[in-house]
């Protein structure tokens, strides 16, 4: 089996390890880095609990190799309160009953980051899309809507008060 | 355990007052404030802030030193005998420790069979034949996950493929033996019967109107987004076995492994650690588990097994798959006067169903529902199949998800064939409010309700009048929409013990409490939360019977070496059973507090009162001690002759069951060039009793409504001929996403339980249950006026354009 050595960033920190040509990014994130936050719940890219950011994309990692990311930057669910403040986001989850066996959270909530960088103050719909590549099973979907409808307020606002 | 002598309050399940007829309202009743946060309260949950920072612990998060990992080999048939095994070139791979085979298992003790719930017995690892696709061959230890991944395909199985049997109906002409381990060489497993059928014929000899129809309920799969998993960690040294299991049901699954292996019980724990969605499908004991447990004490090292999705949807439990035939008769009135329901349960390889024993149908007949009727008679029959073995819930109660769809299917085709507004008749023919506690035809004791609310509630937020209007106008037009309702009652909470048991353990369940010196607490229950929040509502339960703030009150569930023994969650119970437990427990250390307060304020007992969070002298209310006062006393200055301490236990089992209900309206558009179906709108009434925490009952209403939506539009588990399984990955099985979940409507009437400590309910899985029928109401209600009388679940836009097309609708 050939090895590769990675060097990366990971939520900030720079990362160098030598790693199976096959081992998917998730494996590496969740099983070499220990980051667990990030989950897995299939095997044909649907579920989307795997995903991270990767260079500020959302990306399913069962479906990216380690070696991909090599000289890559990758943000998992753990870099966004590492200040100690939560992030809008995970505010807005918090608040609005966002999430209940918290499974998917935490890719829910990296789409949504992305999401929002792309598309600062989406509708309804658009949120919808913005998720369908993330399932849940527990929430029924209305309330992680309203979860990042709070986040792209609370986002805006912020924003707002910087330019004002 | 409890520190209070025998002679302080017994259970009393009525709360003062109580009386078995219970006024509705649709107010949330709350009596502390904010700080406490008791009931009521929409307090945010206190498990989140783990979850939203990735901090959660799911079973596969943990890693222990030296770790091994478990895979498995699966049948690529659905019927066929073993001729060899050879697992050789796995063996010899580098990192490769252990290959375990059915006869392994056999030489370990009989372990290549275990129990099922159902008194019936199913194969861990088979050695003559294997008998559903998908099945465990044998199991795969190394020493990466990787590696096991690998050498599962190196083990080579010889294999003799036999003729399969996947039709229920067909299974029941025996040409194909599904279990010839079984004396009996047939496929049919038991016959059930509930009711009185010799008055349900009178019924229906006497009536002036009859329907029949005959529907399917297909099998679906929770398919949780957490598969299940295992880590076990034996030592040999010091004989302990530490399990973390993804377990509905963790204190019951450690009384079945130390039956079947023999451990000795107090050396086996299960810690079932944060579940990433449960739904009925982590009760049962899969082979896997059973597999993983033996390789961790075959090798003495932890080994950790996670099964991947296309496992977890081909091989563990099902849910549903009834076949049903059911009759309604009605006299001129259009009064319903009697149900008569025969029905072909597919139990797969093996009767697996998550079942309370006596009731090999579940709560099926529960089956007349809302309706007030003379008589019913129902009767299933149980059959092998060359299939995944189960019939677990999928987030409901046993059975009555199917009795549900049964019994509001017939009584929309009665009210149409009868030309009654679906509404209207709905209202003529509830069982009325002064009737309960109502005996239902086939022996439930329906606890409180007031259906006519509810249904009322519905149609005035939805408007349904106008909408009736909106939908002749359309039909003019020749536009397809539908409007669609279901007024379902529910049964959960299970279960007395006289009636309800798994395995011989009674269903009953516990609370333990303890307050520590500085007035927080310590709470633990019998029950294990898969995400409906019992760190929440437990913790509000203690604040709002001993007015410590909720904030103040851990709780914790799932360990079986702390937690006090309990039956688990499922079936809508945790509320019903560990929350009355937890008022309970909570109630015993009030009396107790009570005895301190009258020590450390001097005055008798009978000259307290109860304030919130203190107790204060009868009309001197400045004198008083707070539960916290009052708990620092219990270590410091507690009365001569009193044990120290400020704790309880209760094992509560309660006297009935709960029945919440609801009523739902659903309006459909129908496309008629491809046959989708649009929902678009959904209004939800549920009545679950008090509520606890109205942000969490809304959640778990939301939830489950999508999980209604699901199979009535989407999800189906489907089979070819030979019993392939050709929905085994979530590209197949149609898990719905954010875009097909309609934007949910809801609204509540409370018509508390009369016999539940608190009044309440259970809310988990009542939208699952009831939300089926009112889509497929719906969809029919568009179509009537064509001709179209039933449509099968899911209705996927084929199926519904075949309809179209056969009614000359689309070409
Ligand atoms: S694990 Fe399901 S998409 Fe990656
Ligand atoms: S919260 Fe359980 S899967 Fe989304």
């Amino acid at each position: 089996m050939s090895r590769h050595t990675i060097k990366l960033t990971v939520n900030g920190e720079a990362v160098e390890k030598e790693v199976e040509s096959r081992l998917l990014l998730v494996h590496f994130v969740r099983e070499v880095l220990d980051l667990t936050g990030t989950h897995i719940g299939c095997d044909t890219t649907s579920c989307g609990a795997c995903t991270v950011l990767l260079d500020g994309r959302a990306v399913k990692s069962c479906t990216v190799f380690a070696a991909q990311a090599d000289g890559r930057s990758v943000e998992t669910i753990e870099a966004l309160a590492a200040d100690g403040t939560l992030h809008p986001l995970q505010e807005g989850f918090w608040e609005k009953h966002g999430l209940q066996c918290g499974y998917c959270t935490p890719g829910m909530i990296l789409s949504a980051k992305h999401l929002l960088e792309k598309n600062p103050d989406p509708t309804e719909e658009e949120i919808r899309w913005g998720i369908s590549g993330n399932l849940c099973r527990c929430t029924g979907y209305n309330k992680i809507v309203e979860a990042i409808r709070y986040a792209a307020d609370k986002q805006r606002e912020s924003t707002e008060e910087v330019s004002a | 355990m409890t520190h209070l002598d025998d002679r302080t309050e017994p259970h009393s399940p009525l709360p003062e007052g109580a009386s078995a007829q219970v006024a509705t309202t649709d107010e949330i009743r709350i009596r502390t404030p904010e700080k406490v946060c008791g009931m009521g309260h929409p307090m945010k949950r206190k498990e989140d802030p783990r979850f939203i920072q990735g901090k959660g612990r799911y079973v596969d998060d943990v890693k222990l030193p030296g770790m091994l990992y478990m895979d498995i080999v699966r049948s690529p048939y659905a019927h066929a005998k073993i001729k060899k095994i050879d697992a050789s070139a796995a063996l010899a791979m580098d990192g490769v420790l252990a290959v375990i085979t059915g006869e392994d298992l056999k030489a370990a003790g009989d372990l290549h069979w275990m129990p099922t719930l159902m008194s019936d017995t199913q194969m861990v690892l088979p050695i003559e034949k294997v008998a559903y696709y998908a099945q465990e061959i044998c199991a795969v230890v190394a020493t990466e996950r990787y590696i096991a991944a690998d050498a599962i395909e190196k083990v080579v199985v010889d294999y003799e493929p036999l003729e399969a049997v996947v039709d229920p109906h067909l299974a029941l002409e025996d040409k194909v033996i599904v279990r010839d381990d079984k004396e009996k060489k047939t496929n049919h497993i038991w016959h059930w019967e509930a009711g009185d059928k010799a008055a349900t014929d009178r019924v229906f000899a006497e009536a002036a109107h009859v329907i029949e129809q005959t529907m399917h309920i297909p099998r679906i799969h929770v398919s949780s987004i957490e598969t299940c998993g295992m880590v076990a960690n034996y030592s040999k040294v010091t004989e302990q076995m530490q399990i973390y299991m993804t377990s509905q049901a963790p204190h019951a699954h450690r009384t079945v492994f130390a039956l079947v292996s023999g451990l000795p019980e107090q050396k086996i724990q299960i810690i079932s650690p944060d579940i990433g969605g449960g739904f009925g499908g982590k009760v049962p004991v899969y082979p896997g588990y059973v597999c993983c447990a033996v390789a961790s004490l075959v090798t003495g090292k932890p080994v950790k097994w996670i099964e991947d999705r296309s496992e977890n949807l081909q091989a563990d439990s099902f849910a549903r798959d009834y076949h049903i035939t059911a009759e309604m008769a009605a006299d001129a009135n259009g009064k319903i006067t009697g149900l008569r329901v025969k029905t072909l349960a597919d139990c797969g390889a093996a009767d697996a169903a998550a079942n309370p024993s006596k009731f090999p149908a579940g709560l099926y007949s529960i089956c007349t529902g809302s309706y007030d009727m003379k008589a019913a008679h129902i009767a299933v029959d149980g059959v092998y199949t060359n299939k995944p073995p189960g019939g677990v819930a999928y987030r409901c109660s046993f059975r009555v998800t199917e009795a549900v769809h049964m019994i509001e299917r017939m009584t929309d085709i009665m009210a149409h064939d009868l030309g009654e507004d679906p509404a209207d008749f709905r209202l003529k023919n509830f069982i009325r409010p002064d009737q309960f506690p109502y005996k239902s035809p086939t022996g439930w004791e329906y606890d409180s309700g007031n259906y006519k609310a509810a249904l009322d509630e519905a149609m005035k937020l939805i408007d349904y009048r106008a909408l009736r209007e909106e939908q002749a106008a359309k039909r003019e037009r020749g536009e397809l929409m539908g409007i669609g309702i279901s007024s379902f009652t529910e049964v959960v909470g299970a279960g007395p013990s006289r009636d309800f048991d798994i395995l011989g353990i009674k269903m009953f369940d516990s609370a333990e409490i303890r307050i520590h010196p500085t007035g927080k607490a310590i709470a633990r229950f019998g029950t294990k939360s898969q995400g409906q929040g019992h760190e929440t509502t437990y913790a509000q339960i203690v604040a709002e019977e001993l007015g410590l703030p909720a904030a103040d009150v851990q709780v914790e569930e799932g360990d079986t070496d702390t937690a006090p023994y309990g039956l688990g969650t499922y079936a809508s119970r945790s509320t019903p059973t560990a929350g009355a437990a937890g008022a309970m427990a909570a109630r015993k250390i009030k009396a107790k507090a009570k005895k301190i307060a009258a020590h450390l304020l001097e005055v008798g007992e009978e000259d307290l009162e109860w304030n919130v969070d203190k107790f204060q002298v009868k009309g001197s209310p400045d004198q008083a001690k707070t539960i916290q006062e009052i708990a620092f006393a219990a270590y410091t200055n507690h009365p001569q002759g009193m044990e120290a301490g400020l704790e309880a236990t209760d094992y509560y089992d309660p006297p009935n069951l709960t029945f919440p209900f609801g009523s739902y309206i659903c309006v459909v558009d129908i496309d008629s060039g491809t046959g989708e179906v649009h929902v678009r709108r959904f209004v939800a009434v549920d009545d679950c009793g008090n509520i606890i925490n109205p942000l969490i009952v809304e959640g778990q209403i939301h939830g489950g409504l999508t999980q209604g939506l699901a199979p009535a539009l989407f999800e189906e588990i489907v089979y070819d001929e030979n019993g392939q399984n050709l929905t085994g990955t979530l590209a197949d099985y149609l898990v719905p996403t954010a875009v097909e979940s309609p934007k949910w409507e809801t609204g509540r009437t409370i018509t508390p339980s009369p016999h539940h400590p608190l009044g309440a309910k259970g809310v988990g899985e009542s939208p699952t249950v009831g939300a089926p029928p009112a889509i497929v109401n719906a969809v029919v209600d568009a179509m009537w006026h064509l001709g179209v009388r039933h449509v099968e679940i899911p209705m996927t836009p084929q199926r519904i354009w075949a309809q179209l097309r056969e009614h000359g609708v689309t070409d």
